[in-house]
């Protein structure tokens, strides 16, 4: 039972950690205004991309995957801060062009199949006394870098949300651009800023599913990741910490079906499959999102 | 939304014009790739448009769903609603459809088709109705609710087809084949194509006509032009008309799945759709928002999507290709609507308000999040 409960933990952690890297990166698009569905697309691209850079080693792989990620985001922004686009509709092409692109040239250059390629994943680093607390240690601190990553992003980002110049002024473009222009904030320099740190963010979340996970890349990877991580962005409230718990809760709801495994109940894996996805629908309905949300969330 | 919604010459010679755009953009990419693009676009040609059959059996096979749930779509962002959950409502409507043929299989055709029918039609709309009342009653917002919800559709399919619909010997995971008397006929001799195409082309131009000639289709348009103007001058209710327009829009995804169990599958499984419900959602944009477009939207579609196939067969190219096609085509469609957009704007002699003028920003100043 303590054992199940530690895989628990650790599977909980290790599914967590893509979702609170691309849903943190979304929060500061989302205080800036722009709601970006794109990043399904942008965390596929990624995935890709560290795939592709892998050849060169982790750091590569790491480097390539935040690349494509920028560059996908890149494409958002042209068309949706650039041509002042609907956001939605923008997003949506995004990422049918990134399951377009990453397909194409996978099966191209790699065959149907691609069973052969498999990459060598990140081994987890264990951080000495921390990973030797009793039950919590090694599922918390025996994990891959992108965790510790994510861990050091939540607070980092509520430091720079709000309680740096730069951090107000985005928070101000996503609630009334139109007064943050009065008091000379570059309302589009920021939006542009934090598509592509979220860009940034998402590529590293599609880098973490290929290098500290799967060791491979399959079409279609990022198996709906992007649209869970804008559902996180909006349980925790826009808020780094209430993303990073509402990541976690995500995590244990999609871990669930191991610990059901290890303990025996015969239910059907679909159930478990549908169940961080009826939660998320769930929570959605219990809490109030809308009072949260930057005002300006989705207008051009 | 009304921003994309014009009607005219436009909403044919623009796609058109893309199209051709793209096609001369993919071969350039295949040939660039090392493909053989001549070979490719000849493919393309023979499994959409080249033959009889192909068009018939292939073609419009695939443009029914994504015309009926194109019309859904559409239906649902005119009003204003993001209804990104056509694919969910889809498969409620397939599996609805799958159960009331195996509950009902002795009942004759002549009663057990029209209800099939109808159980696509109502899945589709409960579906929807998750997310509507999310939306009217807690404020969740449609485009996460409606994704997340495509999710758990797909899923309970799974949880179907390994469980109660699963085929009696209990081997695949999916249902025993429905009963000759829900399917549907077949329209033209010798060819895949079912009466669901039929009723798809039937359900088109009623949708047109009831948007443009009804009082309940001016408040439909009412809405999704400017829900605020609707509300103080029209005395409309905003919420419960685009609620409505969710729902039916969901009713009509439901029963293209309803239509691609009855008509092409036979039964249901998992992989039931390729993503109709996503490719929809630009068969709905190319098609402009108008019931009349996105006949054409859907053909080209289901013919793009048909070719890609014996693309793939023929020259050895992914038919995944076709995906970025159809991104290509819609950022173009956006760009250009942007671009007409803002070329009106100057010199706008009455053909209804500036676009400046319904993006006028708000000035009441929103509360700050209460976190902050």
């Amino acid at each position: 039972m303590i054992a199940n409960l530690d895989a628990l933990l650790e599977a909980s952690v290790r599914t967590a950690t893509p979702l609170a890297l691309a849903a943190l990166g979304e929060t500061v698009v989302e205080r800036a205004g722009v709601i970006n569905i794109g990043l399904e697309g942008i965390i596929l691209a990624g995935a890709f991309g560290a795939l592709v850079g892998a050849s060169a080693g982790a750091v590569g792989g790491i480097a390539a995957g935040v690349l494509a990620g920028v560059a996908t985001a890149a494409v958002f922004a042209a068309f949706a801060l650039g041509a002042r686009a609907d956001q939605i509709i923008v997003g949506t092409a995004v990422t049918l062009l990134a399951t377009g692109i990453t397909g194409t040239v996978y099966r191209t250059a790699y065959g149907a199949t691609g069973a052969a390629l498999t990459i060598p994943t990140v081994a987890p680093l264990p951080i000495p006394v921390l990973s030797d607390i009793p039950l919590v240690g090694r599922a918390l601190f025996a994990q891959p870098a992108f965790t510790y990553a994510a861990y050091l992003l939540v607070p980092a980002l509520w430091w720079f949300l709000y309680r740096t110049h730069m951090g107000l002024a985005l928070r101000a473009v996503g609630e009334a651009p139109e007064a943050a222009r009065t008091v000379g904030i570059r309302e589009r320099r920021l939006r542009l800023g934090a598509v592509l740190f979220g860009g940034m963010l998402g590529g590293a979340s599609g880098a973490s599913l290929v290098l500290a996970q799967s060791g491979t890349f399959a079409e279609g990877m990022s198996a709906g990741r992007g649209f869970i991580a804008i559902a996180i962005v909006v349980l925790g409230r826009w808020h780094p910490v209430g993303v990073g718990l509402a990541a976690v809760l995500f995590g244990v709801a999609s871990a669930l079906q191991f610990f059901f495994q290890a303990m025996g109940w015969q239910l059907p894996y679909q159930l478990f499959l549908l169940l961080p996805y009826a939660l998320t629908l769930v929570l959605l309905g219990v809490r109030r999102g809308r009072g949260a949300a930057p005002a300006a969330l989705g207008q051009a | 939304m009304s921003r994309i919604h014009r009607a005219g010459w436009s909403s044919v010679a623009l796609p058109l014009a893309v199209l051709s755009l793209s096609l001369v953009l993919l071969a350039g990419v295949l040939h660039l790739a090392g493909y053989d693009a001549e070979r490719a676009l000849v493919a393309l040609w023979r499994g959409s448009f080249g033959s009889t059959h192909a068009f018939a059996s292939a073609t419009l096979v695939r443009a029914t769903p994504l015309l009926l749930a194109g019309l859904g779509v559409a239906l649902a962002f005119r009003a204003g609603i993001w209804n990104i959950g056509a694919e969910g409502q889809l498969l409620a409507g397939a599996a609805a459809a799958t159960g009331v043929s195996v509950l009902l299989a002795d009942m004759p055709r002549l009663l057990l088709v029209p209800m099939v029918l109808a159980a696509g039609v109502l899945a589709g709309t409960l579906w929807a109705s998750i997310a509507e009342g999310l939306r009217r009653r807690r404020g969740v917002l449609e485009v996460i609710s409606t994704i997340m919800l495509n999710f758990v559709a797909l899923h309970l399919v799974g949880v179907l087809v390994h469980g109660p619909l699963q085929e009696p010997l209990g081997i695949y995971p999916q249902s025993a084949p429905i009963v000759d008397a829900a399917r549907l006929p077949r329209i033209v001799p010798g060819t895949r194509l079912h009466a669901g195409f039929a009723i798809a082309l039937l359900v088109a131009p009623a949708l047109w006509w009831w948007l443009r000639s009804t009082a309940a289709g001016f408040r439909l348009r009412a809405v999704g032009a400017n829900p605020d103007a609707a509300t103080i001058a029209g005395r409309i209710d905003a919420a419960r008309v685009a609620g409505l327009a969710f729902l039916v829009g969901g009713g009509l995804a439901g029963l293209a799945g309803a239509v691609e169990v009855s008509g092409v599958t036979f039964a249901l499984y998992e992989s039931l759709s390729p993503g109709y419900g996503y490719t929809a959602i630009v068969v709905a944009l190319l098609g402009r928002l108008d019931p009349l477009a996105i006949v054409p939207s859907a053909i080209l579609f289901g013919a793009l999507e048909s070719g890609a196939l014996a693309m793939q067969r023929d020259a050895g190219i992914p038919s995944v290709v076709v995906t970025a096609i159809e991104a290509v085509l819609v950022l173009a469609v956006v760009l250009a609507d942007r671009w007409a957009a803002s070329r009106r704007l100057p010199n706008d002699s009455g053909g209804g308000p500036p676009d400046a003028a319904r993006e006028a920003p708000k000035v009441t100043p929103s509360p700050t999040p209460s976190i902050a």
